[in-house]
This record gives C-alpha cells, sequence and structure tokens, in this order.
C-alpha cells in the first residue's frame, strides 16, 4: 500500500506508535520512516541514545521511547521530514503534536491553522502552540488538537492571508 | 597549445571531488565546466540530501556545492575554466574547449590524463502534444525556480514518481505552486517513501500505474489527460481522467552523458540499470583506454553521494598512474571503495549494482 500510494497502513503504524503507557506518560518520538535508505541523521542527532546507532547506514531507524525526551531535535535533522513528536499529556482533552515546517509563510504562535492527515485532508483545526525557526530551516511547529487527532494528524496549512473575512 | 596533467570535464559533485582529491597530489589540474555556476545539478537541490553523515548527509544540495567550492579555492594547482563546453576529443590527445556566452573564445587542451564527469541529460516521453509551451523537463523546471526565480506555472502535473519527480514537486509546493497530481507508469513508487509520504500530506495524489495519454492546448497546454495502465504498460480505456493544468513536468529519467566518451572510442555498453550507454571501467574508475578516467551519473545514474566517492577514486588514481605521490594511497583508495560499497548495500541500490557488476573490466593484476 505504501509503495503504491504514499501513505502508511495501519499495520506500518502499528510498528512505530509506542505503547499506551508511554504514550500515557507524555513527549515521546513516533518516527514513520518504513522503508531501508541510506540514511543516518536521525540516529546521529538524538543525544539521548534514544535511536540506536545504525550498525548500517540502511538501517531503519530502532527508538527505545523510554530513553526519548521527546526534545524534537531529531525532527529537523531528518531530511524525509519524517519524524514527529507527540504529547498525550499536554492538557486534558488536548494533544500536542510536533512537525517539522518547511513552507512560508510559518504559521504564528496563538493563531487557529488547519490540520491535515497524512493524504493532506483537512481533518480539524489546531491551536499553534509554538514556532521554533530552525538553522537549518526545517522549522519545528507545535500545535495543539484534540486527542483523538493525535495519531491522524500529521501537517498543517495555514490559512491564505487574502481569503481570510 | 595548452597543456595540464590532468583535464577534468564537468564541475558537478564527481569533478569538483575527483579535483580536491587529485590536487593533494600536487599534479596540475585543469577543470571544465559549462554553466555559469560550478556544482553541476548540486546548485539546484534545495533540499537535505540523505547518505551517511560523511557524505554531507541532511545538508542541503546547495550548500554541499559551496563546501566543495571552498575546498578547491585552497588549492594553487586547480585551474578553473568555467562557461566552456569541451566540444570534442582528438585522436592525438587534445581536448577542444569552446568558452563564452557567444562560443567565441577557442581553446585546445593536451592534457596527461582525462576525468569525464558530464553527468547526465533528462529523458523525453512521447505523447499527444509534447512540443507544446508548458511541457518542460523537471530539470529546466528546477533551473527556472531554484536559480532564476521564475515559476513555470500555476498547476502542475508531475510525470514520473522516482526521486527527481518527488522532490521537484516538492520544491513546486514550497514555491506556492500547486500540483495537481503525480503519475507514474510503474506500479509502485520509485522514489523514497518518505519523499512520497510529505508530499501527500500536503494533498498532492500519487497515481502509479498511471501514465500521461495527451495534453491539449493552443498556444500552451490548458489540461491533461491521464489514464490507468496495465501491466503491458497499455492505456486501459475508460479510465482517464482530466486535469486543468497549465504545465506538465516530466521526470521519466535521466541518461549518461557520454558523448566524448564515445568520441575517445572507449568501450561503450547499453546498460538499462545505469541508464543508458556507458564505458565500461574498471574498479579505479579508468574507463578501457588508459588515459580515461570516468566518474558520476555519467558512470550510471546514481547519487550525489556515490558521484562524489567515484570522483575522488576516479582522482586519486589518474594522479597516482602519473607518478605523483599520495600518503597512504592503498589504504585510502581501499576506505573510498569500501565507503561506495557500503552506500549501495540497500535494497533500492540492487538495481544499479547489477548494472555496476555488468560494466566492470576485470584488470589482469590486482593490487
Ligand atoms: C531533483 C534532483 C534531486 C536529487 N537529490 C539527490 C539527493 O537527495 N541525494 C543525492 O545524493 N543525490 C541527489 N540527486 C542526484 C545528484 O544530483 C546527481 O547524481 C549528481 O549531481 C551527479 O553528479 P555528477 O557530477 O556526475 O553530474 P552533474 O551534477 O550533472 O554535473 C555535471 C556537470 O558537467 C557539465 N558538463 C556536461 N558536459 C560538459 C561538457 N561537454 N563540457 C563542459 N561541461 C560539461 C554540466 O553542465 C554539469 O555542470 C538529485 C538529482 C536531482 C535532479
Ligand atoms: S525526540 Fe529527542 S530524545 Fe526523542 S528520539 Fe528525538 S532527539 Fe532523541
Ligand atoms: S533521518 Fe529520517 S529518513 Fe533518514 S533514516 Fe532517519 S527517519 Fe528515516
Amino acid at each position: 500500500m505504501l509503495e503504491k500510494t504514499g501513505l502508511p497502513t495501519d499495520d506500518d503504524l502499528k510498528k512505530v506508535i509506542p505503547d499506551k503507557e508511554r504514550l500515557a506518560k507524555g513527549a515521546v518520538v513516533i518516527i514513520e520512516c518504513f522503508q531501508k535508505i541510506p540514511c543516518d541523521p536521525c540516529a546521529i542527532s538524538c543525544q539521548f541514545g534514544a535511536i540506536k546507532p545504525f550498525k548500517d547506514i540502511n538501517d531503519l531507524p530502532q527508538v527505545d521511547f523510554n530513553k526519548c525526551t521527546g526534545c524534537g531535535i531529531c525532527i529537523s535533522a531528518c531530511p524525509g521530514l519524517a519524524i514527529f513528536v507527540i504529547d498525550n499529556n499536554y492538557s486534558e482533552n488536548k494533544a500536542l503534536i510536533k512537525l517539522p515546517y518547511e513552507m512560508l509563510p510559518l504559521p504564528e504562535k496563538g493563531k487557529e491553522v488547519y490540520a491535515l492527515d497524512r493524504a493532506g485532508k483537512i481533518v480539524s483545526k489546531a491551536k499553534v502552540v509554538r514556532v521554533q525557526k530552525i538553522k537549518n530551516k526545517t522549522n519545528i511547529i507545535s500545535i495543539s488538537v484534540h486527542k483523538n487527532m493525535a495519531m491522524k494528524v500529521r501537517s498543517i496549512k495555514v490559512e491564505d492571508k487574502k481569503n481570510e473575512g | 597549445m595548452k597543456k595540464t596533467n590532468l583535464a577534468i570535464i564537468g564541475g558537478g559533485p564527481a569533478g569538483l571531488s575527483a579535483a580536491i582529491c587529485a590536487a593533494s597530489s600536487g599534479a596540475k589540474i585543469t577543470l571544465i565546466d559549462d554553466s555559469l555556476e560550478l556544482g553541476g545539478q548540486l546548485i539546484k537541490q534545495t533540499h537535505k540530501f540523505f547518505g551517511s553523515k560523511k557524505q554531507f548527509a541532511g545538508i542541503r544540495g546547495i550548500e554541499i556545492a559551496k563546501n566543495l567550492l571552498q575546498e578547491i579555492k585552497k588549492y594553487k594547482n586547480i585551474e578553473l575554466i568555467g562557461n566552456a563546453t569541451v566540444t570534442g576529443y582528438y585522436e592525438d590527445g587534445i581536448l577542444t574547449i569552446v568558452q563564452g556566452s557567444n562560443g567565441d573564445i577557442f581553446i585546445k587542451l593536451l592534457p596527461d590524463r582525462i576525468i569525464v564527469a558530464t553527468g547526465a541529460s533528462e529523458n523525453m516521453l512521447t505523447f499527444v502534444n509534447n512540443d507544446l509551451p508548458g511541457v518542460y523537463g523537471a530539470g529546466a523546471v528546477q533551473t527556472l525556480m531554484n536559480l532564476y526565480g521564475v515559476v513555470p506555472g500555476n498547476n502542475v502535473l508531475m510525470v514520473g514518481a522516482g526521486n527527481i519527480g518527488l522532490i521537484v514537486s516538492y520544491q513546486l509546493l514550497q514555491a506556492g505552486i500547486k500540483v495537481e497530481a503525480i503519475v507514474e507508469a510503474l506500479p509502485r513508487i520509485g522514489g523514497y517513501l518518505v519523499h512520497a509520504s510529505k508530499i501527500r500530506r500536503l494533498g498532492v495524489p500519487i497515481y502509479t500505474s498511471h501514465s500521461l495519454k495527451e495534453v491539449y492546448g493552443n498556444d500552451g497546454v490548458e489540461k491533461a489527460v491521464i489514464s490507468e495502465i496495465n501491466k503491458d504498460f497499455e492505456f486501459i480505456p475508460g479510465t482517464e481522467k482530466e486535469l486543468k493544468v497549465d504545465t506538465v513536468c516530466l521526470a521519466v529519467g535521466l541518461s549518461p552523458l557520454s558523448d566524448l566518451l564515445w568520441q575517445a572510442g572507449c568501450q561503450m555498453k547499453y546498460i538499462a540499470e545505469l541508464g543508458g550507454y556507458v564505458a565500461l571501467r574498471d574498479d579505479h574508475m579508468k574507463s578501457s583506454l588508459d588515459n580515461i578516467y570516468i566518474a558520476g551519473d555519467v558512470a550510471g545514474i546514481e547519487e550525489a553521494s556515490s558521484a562524489m566517492l567515484e570522483g575522488k577514486i576516479a582522482g586519486l588514481n589518474a594522479a597516482v598512474s602519473l607518478g605523483y605521490r599520495v600518503d597512504n594511497f592503498l589504504e585510502l583508495n581501499r576506505n573510498l571503495r569500501k565507503e561506495l560499497e557500503e552506500l549501495r548495500a540497500n535494497p533500492l541500490s540492487e538495481k544499479v549494482k547489477i548494472g555496476l557488476e555488468k560494466a566492470l573490466l576485470k584488470r589482469e593484476v590486482d593490487q
């Protein structure tokens, strides 16, 4: 499926999503990278040893979720923009998603944006909690969404200024 | 007549790496490139590269070019001839070079060794109206956007879901251009799936087992018809979809730019896995002719990371073959070859490896 459409299946995702207990503990990384390619910046970027060092440059990233602090450093290191951090403890009914963003304009902190799923479909609205400008230009945007959207939302769309009220 | 130890044709990642590696031996290097800016394909690549940390992974292509150029500038024994095309290779070993925007400067160069690192050219596709304005190669679209800051159109259909098709689609989206769809004739996406997924997240559909059938328009592209194809690559009637686009971007593969190697009389072979006709070579990147080496996409369509390693191997061996000394040469050479091997140790490189096996000239004595 993934090879045909570019969309990971539920089975693919099962392999990379931490278990309920870990998710309940707060911010944790989810690496949606399913194909062996010659690439290793994620493993090198993690200062906490949460992404196992690669034996072979073509290895798939393997995460020790208990070591992951959810810091998000790896997000902007990944050339595949495949890394996200999910914090299910953000508030009573909201989860925080940190995602990589290379589009302009950047969203503004505090504003609402559209939240998109893996197929680019608008599935809800999200609030921009933080905008981190990163030197390598893969910026990190933190958004809050309803908890039941935490495993669906993987992208945002900034509302076009021209179409605003 | 100008003389030099080593002429390097092409200033992409392969040629630049070859120059740096050879220059460290003290040999006199002349590097010729036909663009205004050195760096080859790299200067158009605004995305972060894959590969290992050693080969600049996670760094954007343009930055890699800058790093290489800085290295080049450290060597007094590298001469750069820019905005100049090597137009011919003659039996007496002379290269003819035409320089300048009007091509009015003519240079004859006699090198002891030559490294051909000319890269590749884009493939065309046959469909009705493929000569309409608005039909571009992906390379042209990249040059327009990333070098000149000009948008090629407003609504684009991308043909080809290899890495180039996927990456150029992403760059179009970054430039604020709508990509209506990506079609791919094969039943699966050929490029890295992480690239495919990041484009899907931005709402662009990818249709595998689909191809472009026709393009309509008066003075330029106005719409495109795509259709599903069966496993024999025939259009399946009744599956046509019409897309309102003003631009069709073709990313249907590259072919090695091997004209000079033909002219020189190198042993050539058609190897589909490497993208077309390539020169046979030994594992020092030397062609069947003792004075000609090859490196990069011209030796087989691959990646900048492999092009740089091949360039280093070619540069090193060409310099040493002229009697220049390089400390730890054997070890260096072995390490470079090992790095190449590691880089190619992934399932996506299987095809390339089969091709490279077919392109290998066995040397009589192996050190
Ligand atoms: C869209 C896109 C994305 C890519 N992404 C990646 C990536 O993420 N990672 C990666 O590793 N690789 C990537 N690549 C591949 C990489 O860019 C190429 O494999 C690499 O540039 C090949 O290097 P080269 O030096 O062989 O050729 P080139 O970079 O093509 O350089 C050849 C140079 O030679 C010049 N030349 C040709 N003929 C002559 C002549 N007769 N006289 C003088 N000069 C001449 C050309 O003008 C050019 O400047 C990508 C390529 C494209 C198109
Ligand atoms: S989020 Fe931080 S700790 Fe977790 S894997 Fe990424 S870099 Fe390591
Ligand atoms: S850096 Fe990103 S694309 Fe590369 S291996 Fe790690 S997760 Fe995959």
